[in-house]
């Protein structure tokens, strides 16, 4: 069985759909038998869950503004630029 | 909040119009561009500088370059793989230049993965994301982020929460695939340490060394 350190370096694998199965099995096997890499597994999970479930929040209206008007001179340029 | 994964991606073949008809010079299609993902490049702008001025000129000098070098979007990859290939350069330009002034501290301590360390073994709370605002949550998430050192972050946002693949990422930044690997896994540990300590539940205060 592996050690609690060698499972921690492939805990990418394991959280990784693409993992080929003999190794997921492996690694399966070492999260069965350890309560503390289980705990790891849950937590790792829970943390890309919530990163992931969260929406961008709206840009500052200021900055929002800047970024607007310096698109606008931009494509006014290549206006002028093709007549 | 729902942890329901991001909904912001458009119809693929609805964008590839769009792209299309921006590369032939029709304003409103770029803007229609612009309007998807400005807050996505914001976000990742900010996410990777940590400073507000600097993640206000990569979201400018992104949307602006990507304008100019239109005729060079072959639409082999996604529009925004690339619009975020452009603002990761930018912001990663910012990035030296910052830390050229030292303005960046260096070289945090940093949860390796390698060495045997202890490691918070609690459980969580459930349904954390209920028991916060979401703008508590959003302070919680961007904290442990900027806790990182930019190397580690810069990998975390990429491949997980824009959801590039390890290969894009690895070419995005010019490092190996496995240096994307290992980076991404300490970076995961790291943040795992840090969200444990904010949402485990009462009571729970294990420790290992693993
Ligand atoms: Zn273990």
């Amino acid at each position: 069985m592996l050690t609690c350190k060698q499972f921690l370096q492939e805990l990418n694998d394991y959280l990784d759909p693409n993992t080929d199965p003999d190794m997921k099995r492996r690694l399966e096997a070492h999260v069965t038998e350890c309560p503390n890499c289980f705990v790891i597994v849950d937590t790792t999970k829970k943390t890309l869950e919530i990163y992931k479930g969260v929406e961008p929040q709206t840009i500052p209206e200021d900055v929002k503004t800047r970024l607007w008007r310096a698109l606008e001179r931009k494509m006014a340029a290549r206006k002028c630029a093709q007549g | 909040m729902s942890l329901v994964p991001s909904t912001t991606a458009p119809d693929v073949f609805d964008e590839s119009a769009l792209v299309a008809k921006a590369r032939a010079g029709d304003a409103q299609a770029f803007t229609e561009l612009v309007n998807r993902y400005e807050r996505k490049i914001y976000r990742l702008a900010k996410h990777i500088t940590q400073n507000d001025e600097d993640a206000e000129d990569v979201l400018q000098e992104a949307f602006l370059k990507a304008y100019e070098h239109l005729d060079s979007f072959h639409g082999n990859s996604k529009f925004y793989t690339w619009i975020v290939r452009i603002a990761v350069n930018e912001a990663l330009m910012k990035l030296r230049k910052r830390r050229g002034d030292r303005t960046v501290p260096l070289d945090e301590p940093v949860d390796t993965g390698e060495e045997m360390v202890a490691r918070e073994i609690a459980v969580w709370e459930d349904n954390p994301e209920q028991r916060y605002s979401r703008e508590e949550i959003q302070q919680i998430l961007d904290r442990a982020i900027e806790s990182l050192k930019p190397d580690f972050r810069t990998v975390f946002i990429l491949r997980d929460i824009e959801e590039m693949s390890t290969e894009e990422t690895a070419e995005t930044l010019g490092i190996s695939v496995p240096a994307v690997k290992s980076r991404l896994l300490r970076a995961r540990l790291a943040l795992r340490e840090k969200l444990t300590r904010q949402f485990k539940r009462k009571g729970e205060d294990a420790f290992a060394y693993l």
